[in-house]
């Protein structure tokens, strides 16, 4: 009897494992396609035998220079904010136990945008003090809209409605950074109030790529204790999850990932928001889906790009796309959760 | 002005009861609109003198430099205090009907649904005067309303504030992505409307603020024949119906004017925010919850805060200017962080 239910448990184990095996390389096979669409599609495509020559350092005319100043970076940038977004997204969401508790909703990204915008237009610094500034006020904002939201008791309701006034202010300070420095032009505009990879440049990648390397082993390590916590904080610590440090933790490492993922890109709407539940679904419940998160942050980053570039007769920004396949889902969302009266 | 004159006569018709500093309120109301207006005429990028004001506007005749800034300055004046007295109504209307203190047209996304019609009307249906603007920009304010207050009321608990808001903001990020997406690959829509994902007051000319009036006179009227009946309603359903008021009919009719209020004035100005939620919230503190003299009250601080801010504006962005729908939601947002932190969980 006993070895019988063992045995039962362990092959649905056995299955959900294939299931994550599968789901994960799928996402990952997807991200190398989406990624040789991006080195190959431009005004002009070229042979894929140029490509790979121009990319192991071969000077090729025309070839080099579009695919090595133009497409590399963009698809660089592409994949590490996509990854960076999708995990530290999902990170909130398992950890609030809200969906809509995103660092886009509470306006994170906000903040480091802003940061960004002010050390370019106003300092016009470059390169690591951007990188800093905006670390810094996305762990600022994280921890005012913790401390103002905290009051006589904390609900997550109040640090949604607290997180969607911090943006609107955020957001007005970067217009007036933007009109003051006579850079009120559409592109400015458009990447730091919903993100693009446009003009994206090798050397502003290296604090992203590099914190994504650093960050993203401990998050994802310290993810399975992610799901103990979501089985609340009584439950978590008598299992042994210290509650506070392994929270600290989380969210450092997310909110300097996203972060940095948005003083390079800029807030690439939504991409927070979705793929934690797109991978969730995939996944199935009961296996951690911070990795598929952040492969699905990646997909839909890489996509909307290059829906972006070449599925209209004009350029939009990845933003754009993300934010039109992303709102009709969060109002979906929303229906959904206020008839199951979860709000 | 002419609103509140009415509104005083009714009021002492009705009620013997008048809030302890109505009139000191109110005197110190027409002060202060009486010096943003001369503000308004006198401050901006560049500063002209008294006599320049004086010139402007009482003598025709004169033509020199300084006088025809000023009268440049008067039409976005009138502009900026017709529009904001509209938004200020507009929100204590919304508040009221809604029985929800964080109601405003921007944070229910009714702004940004206005707007998507005139860019649509714009760009796909050739549009280009302020009377047709108008009425695309009350279609789209009225639907979004229905379709965020539909959301927000779903499930069992009926429209809380965090719902609403949340079904605001997420309709407002969707449709302000099509927003985007319609007017980038038309450089003249984007030209026309560039000022329309911010809200400006600049570009006012007077057949606008003619097309403008009517809606601005509507709207206010029917907030105030509805205020008394809005009293009842904020006392729930149940005690409104017992004390006769038919309050399905009420909702629709005040709503009506909520949406006629900001949608036209989003129709000439774009999207301004938080400037409903700000003028209620100032006089409903100063004066109590009493909507006969709330709303009023709120046409006339809305009216300041909008003129104040498009001043700040001005002179913050010199050379060139800041939009006033950046200052408003700078100055308006923290109000609704500290009505987040008073409200009570239960209520959220």
């Amino acid at each position: 009897m006993k070895n019988e239910s063992v045995t039962f448990i362990m092959a649905g184990r056995r299955q959900r494992n294939r299931r994550w095996i599968l789901v994960t390389s799928f996402l990952a096979v997807l991200s190398c396609i989406l990624c040789f669409a991006m080195l190959l599609l431009g005004n002009t495509i070229y042979p894929v035998k140029d490509i790979i020559r121009a990319l192991s350092g071969e000077q090729i005319q025309g070839v080099s220079f579009a695919v090595n100043t133009i497409r590399l970076p963009r698809m660089l940038a592409g994949i590490f904010a996509g990854f960076a977004f999708g995990l530290a997204g999902d990170i909130f969401q398992t950890m609030l136990r809200n969906p809509l508790a995103n660092p886009n909703v509470l306006g994170i990204t906000t903040g480091s945008s802003a940061a960004a915008v002010f050390c370019i237009v106003i300092l016009q610094s470059s390169g690591t003090v951007i990188s800093f500034a905006s670390v810094i006020a996305g762990l600022a904002t994280v921890i005012l809209i913790y401390i103002l939201s905290r009051g006589k008791s904390f609900s997550i309701g109040r640090l949604i409605l607290i997180g969607i006034a911090v943006q609107a202010m955020l957001n007005a300070v970067i217009s007036y950074l933007l009109l003051v420095s006579a850079e009120q032009n559409i592109p400015a505009a458009l990447r730091w109030l919903s993100g693009s990879l446009n003009g994206s440049q090798m050397h502003e990648l290296p604090p992203l790529i590099i914190s994504v390397f650093i960050f993203a082993p401990i998050v994802v390590v310290l993810g399975k204790h992610l799901s103990i916590l979501e089985l609340g904080e009584q439950s978590a610590t008598s299992l042994g999850v210290s509650t506070d440090k392994t929270r600290m933790m989380l969210i450092l490492s997310s909110v300097c990932m996203i972060s940095l993922a948005t003083s390079t890109t800029g807030p690439i709407a939504f991409v927070s928001f979705l793929s934690g539940p797109i991978a969730k679904r995939l996944v199935g419940v009961g296996f951690s889906n911070l990795f598929p998160a952040g492969l699905v942050g990646v997909n839909l980053v890489l996509a909307a790009d290059l829906i972006g570039q070449f599925a209209f007769v004009v350029r939009y920004p990845v933003g754009i796309i993300t934010g039109i396949i992303g709102a009709p889902y969060l109002i979906y969302l929303l229906i959904r959760m206020n008839r199951k009266g979860e709000l | 002005m002419n609103s509140s004159v009415v509104s005083k006569v009714k009021i002492k018709q009705l009620s013997p009861y008048i809030p302890k500093h109505f009139v000191i309120v109110l005197v110190i109301s027409f002060v202060l609109l009486i010096v943003c207006v001369f503000a308004s005429l006198v401050l901006g990028s560049r500063m002209v003198g008294l006599n320049a004001v004086l010139d402007g506007l009482f003598h025709q005749g004169i033509d020199s430099y300084e006088a025809n800034i000023v009268r440049k300055r008067i039409s976005r004046t009138v502009f900026s205090l017709f529009c904001g007295a509209a938004l200020g109504v507009s929100g204590a209307l919304m508040q009221a009907v809604t029985r929800n203190p964080i109601a405003d047209p921007s944070i229910l996304g009714v702004n940004t649904g206005a707007s998507l019609f005139v860019v649509c009307g714009i760009a796909f249906l050739n549009i280009s005067s302020a009377n047709q603007y108008i009425w695309l920009a009350l279609a789209g304010a009225a639907i979004t309303a229905a379709f965020v207050f539909g959301i927000g009321s779903m499930g069992r608990s009926g429209a809380t504030p965090i719902k609403l808001v949340l079904a605001g903001a997420a309709i407002s990020a969707a449709l302000s992505s099509l927003v985007i997406a319609i007017m980038i690959p038309r450089s003249h829509v984007m030209d026309q409307f560039r000022f329309w994902q911010v809200g400006s007051v600049g570009s006012a000319t007077w057949d606008g603020i003619a097309t403008f009036s009517p809606f601005l006179i509507i709207g206010i009227l029917i907030a105030i024949i509805t205020a008394p009946a809005l009293n009842a309603l904020v006392l729930g359903d149940d005690v409104a119906t017992g004390l006769g008021v038919r309050t399905g009919i009420l909702r629709l009719v005040a709503a009506f004017g909520a949406v006629l209020l900001c949608g036209a004035a989003t129709a000439l100005a774009g999207p301004i925010g938080f400037v409903g939620l700000l003028s209620t919230h100032v006089m409903r503190l100063i004066l109590g919850p009493d909507l006969r003299f709330v709303i009023p009250m709120s046409a006339i601080s809305g009216a300041i805060i909008l003129s104040l801010s498009d001043i700040s504006g001005r002179l913050l962005g010199s050379p060139g200017e800041l939009e006033v729908g950046v200052v408003t939601a700078f100055i308006g947002a923290p109000l609704l962080i500290i009505l987040a932190m008073r409200l009570k969980v239960s209520a959220l």
